[in-house]
């Protein structure tokens, strides 16, 4: 990013820019994950899911030229994902913070092998909406050029968050995730609810794939997530379930991991590699601080399995 | 959890009349690990196999070449087991936590950061000093600041109630971003241009092979940590304690077992193992610090830990079927053009059948002799 003119101004400008663009697949695989465990169950295999989702939506658009197609194929594969997860930890004894990990290798391995064909070509990209058309700075115009999908995470976000409060979809989620029995003994049948919970969360969070290799970098590689899928986990922990602060804690991720590259742009090279490591210490200091060893998280449901 | 408690006491004493009868019990109770894994591994090659036909590849080819670049000369086999060496000590990290009923993850950035470690060590006492006291000290380094990162992941889950699954993940992305740190800044040899490292080794500080081999000692040393593990479990008090603390943290606590002491010993000692690897990483094959450190060995070590069922002395074998699948990876690839990821989906195929099968476990009578009598 050029920064002349605006000098030091350049840093909050950059870092907000930043936060927007790259808090996206955070938001959507945070508020997937949210509904996961809201009914009980931890889906770690997110970022295997997220990665998958990214090479599908970057071949389905390359194949199509219609970048909503790719992000409708990375939601479907996405929900496949979700409902292996769930299919396979309703069955007792199977651990699913394990079944996480396995499934993130599976999602890793699998979108790599498919999608060694599609390192080359270009994908059309997902659209974005000029909001700063008002101002003659390049560099605002450019930090406030936002892509339709992180308008679509803060909408999702607030309507997640009166949908669990308001509606009875909301409601069963909420009890099935307190407490196993309370839903048995409501006619509700946790496993089925848990299983459409976890495919809900892996549609979700393809979607965050999606914005990646569509939007920003925008391009599908090997190494095109570092571990947002599961920075997300410690995000929804540190959002306390709750979707509006899950919106919240991706802007802060986001504007944490911009620190790094906006303090270098205007000459500050010190430590740079330092400040990769700013969002995954912010989430550490957070969860030290707010976690304690005697009671669960407050907000935590309680029939999940990260916090006994 | 199983629901009928084992009490090999009372079967033991029984009016079974056959004197096979004990024999017999123990050869069940041990089977059932066994029969269940190896029913576990066919499903998840039968999945894979469908996953090649899939896309118009012989999976009888594959297994084939599989076989023959892991194991099918001594070439290979000796490929596989120095594959196989930083597994043993990753899956460690993994497998010695995990008897405490923590899932550990992390082992990535105690391997890096064990490797920087190792190497910032030999740096200032390069040159005239003899090599193995130097790689004793390497390897403490190493050994200590492993230990640090990950214990500190133990130390958080019990006196913070941080979940350690989360935090020895976020601990892990931190060591990576500290090695590039300390690769490009202050240890960075200027000499090293498109990959920046540390200052390379003086040939002699290298970890040799062991004597008519073409693998290197860390093999040995990987060895000689499982069995120490598996003694440190099975026979210490140390390891008693902790079994109790993994079956229940309630009843462990009210024995007036040092609980927090356990878990944050056991994590150390399993981040020291994870250090180590990345000693041996550094002085046995790249021969100085850079971001090959951050291979997979961590991961891949989950998944080692996951398949023995966090028996120290089942990752052996473990390790190296794994590390001989690793090594089999080019082959595939020359041969039959299919991507290196195909090693990855393989192994993620078979976590989950084999996390899977977990369920399968204590439903078959046949491995259950307390069942036995009312069956026969």
């Amino acid at each position: 990013m050029e920064e002349t003119g605006i000098g030091i101004w350049g840093v909050p400008l950059a870092i907000l820019a930043g936060a927007i663009r790259v808090s996206t697949p955070f938001i959507f695989v945070s508020l997937g994950e949210t509904i996961t465990e809201r009914s009980g169950r931890i889906n770690l295999g997110l970022e295997g899911t997220l990665v998958f989702g990214a090479m599908t939506a970057y071949a389905v658009a390359v194949m199509t030229n219609s970048p909503w197609l790719g992000v409708l194929a990375a939601m479907a594969t996405g929900a496949i994902f979700g409902l292996v997860h769930g299919w396979i930890c309703k069955w007792p004894k199977v651990n699913d913070i394990a079944i996480g990990i396995a499934m993130m290798q599976f999602g890793l391995g699998l979108a790599f092998f498919l999608g060694k064909s599609f390192i080359q070509p270009a994908a059309p990209h997902l659209p974005s909406i000029p909001f700063g058309f008002w101002s003659s700075l390049p560099q605002i115009q450019a930090a406030l050029n936002i892509n339709v999908l992180f308008i679509i995470g803060a909408l999702l976000a607030f309507t997640l968050w009166w949908a669990f409060r308001n509606t009875r979809l909301g409601l069963i989620l909420r009890v099935v995730g307190d407490s196993t029995d309370a839903a048995r003994a409501m006619g509700i049948n946790p496993d089925r609810v848990r299983l459409l919970a976890t495919a809900v969360g892996g549609s979700l969070a393809a979607i965050g794939g999606a914005y990646l290799s569509l939007y920003y970098p925008g391009s599908w590689n090997e190494g095109i997530s570092s571990g947002q899928g599961l920075m997300a986990v410690a995000l929804v922990i540190f959002a306390r379930w709750n979707p509006i602060g899950c919106f919240l804690a991706a802007l802060l991720f986001g504007g944490a991991g911009a620190l790094g590259p906006a303090l270098q742009s205007i000459g500050v090279t010190q430590g740079y590699y330092l400040f990769y490591a700013a969002p995954y210490v912010l989430t550490l200091v957070i969860m030290i601080t707010t976690s304690s060893p005697t009671r669960s998280l407050a907000g935590a449901p309680g029939a999940i399995s990260l916090t006994k | 959890m199983t629901v009928q408690a084992n009490h090999p006491a009372i079967s033991v004493a029984s009016d079974d009349p056959t004197a096979l009868r004990p024999l017999l019990e123990w050869i069940a109770r041990r089977a059932e690990p066994v029969a269940i894994g190896l029913a576990a591994i066919l499903i998840g090659l039968g999945l894979f196999s469908l996953f090649i036909l899939a896309i118009g590849k012989s999976p009888a080819m594959l297994f084939q070449l599989m076989y023959t670049g892991g194991f099918g000369s001594w070439f290979s086999v000796q490929n596989s087991l120095s594959r196989a060496a930083p597994l043993l000590l990753t899956a460690l990290c993994v497998a010695l936590p995990a008897r405490l009923g923590l899932v550990i993850i992390g082992g990535e950035g105690a391997v890096v950061l064990g490797g920087v470690a190792a190497a910032a060590m030999a740096m200032p006492l390069g040159g005239a000093a003899p090599a193995f006291p130097i790689l004793i000290l390497m390897a403490i380094a190493a050994m200590v600041v492993g230990g640090i990162w990950i214990g500190f992941a133990g130390f958080l889950r019990h006196y913070r109630g941080v979940n350690e699954t989360i935090s020895s993940l976020l601990l892990s992305y931190i060591a990576i971003a500290l090695m590039n740190q300390f690769v490009e800044g202050p240890l960075r040899d200027p000499a090293s241009l498109n990959k920046p490292s540390t200052k390379p080794l003086p040939p002699e500080y290298m970890l040799g092979n062991i004597p008519g081999m073409d693998v290197h000692w860390g093999l040995v040393i990987g060895i000689l940590a499982c069995i120490l593990s598996s003694i440190l479990i099975e026979v210490t008090s140390f390891g008693f304690a902790a079994r109790i603390a993994g079956g229940n943290v309630r009843a462990a606590q009210i024995q007036g077992l040092p609980v927090g002491r356990l878990i944050a010993g056991f994590t150390a000692i399993a981040g020291s193992f994870a250090g180590l690897a990345g000693m041996i990483e550094v002085v046995a094959v790249q021969g100085s610090a850079n971001a090959s450190l951050a291979a997979g060995y961590g991961y891949t070590g989950i998944l080692v830990a996951f398949l023995a069922r966090h028996n120290p002395l089942a990752i052996i074998p473990v390790a190296i079927l794994l590390g001989g699948i690793d090594a089999s990876g080019g082959l595939i690839q020359r041969r039959m053009g299919l991507p290196d990821a195909t090693v990855l989906v393989l192994q993620g195929t078979l976590f989950i059948i084999i996390l899977f099968c977990e369920t399968f476990y204590g439903r078959f009578k046949i491995f259950n002799p307390d069942l036995w009598k009312r069956s026969l």
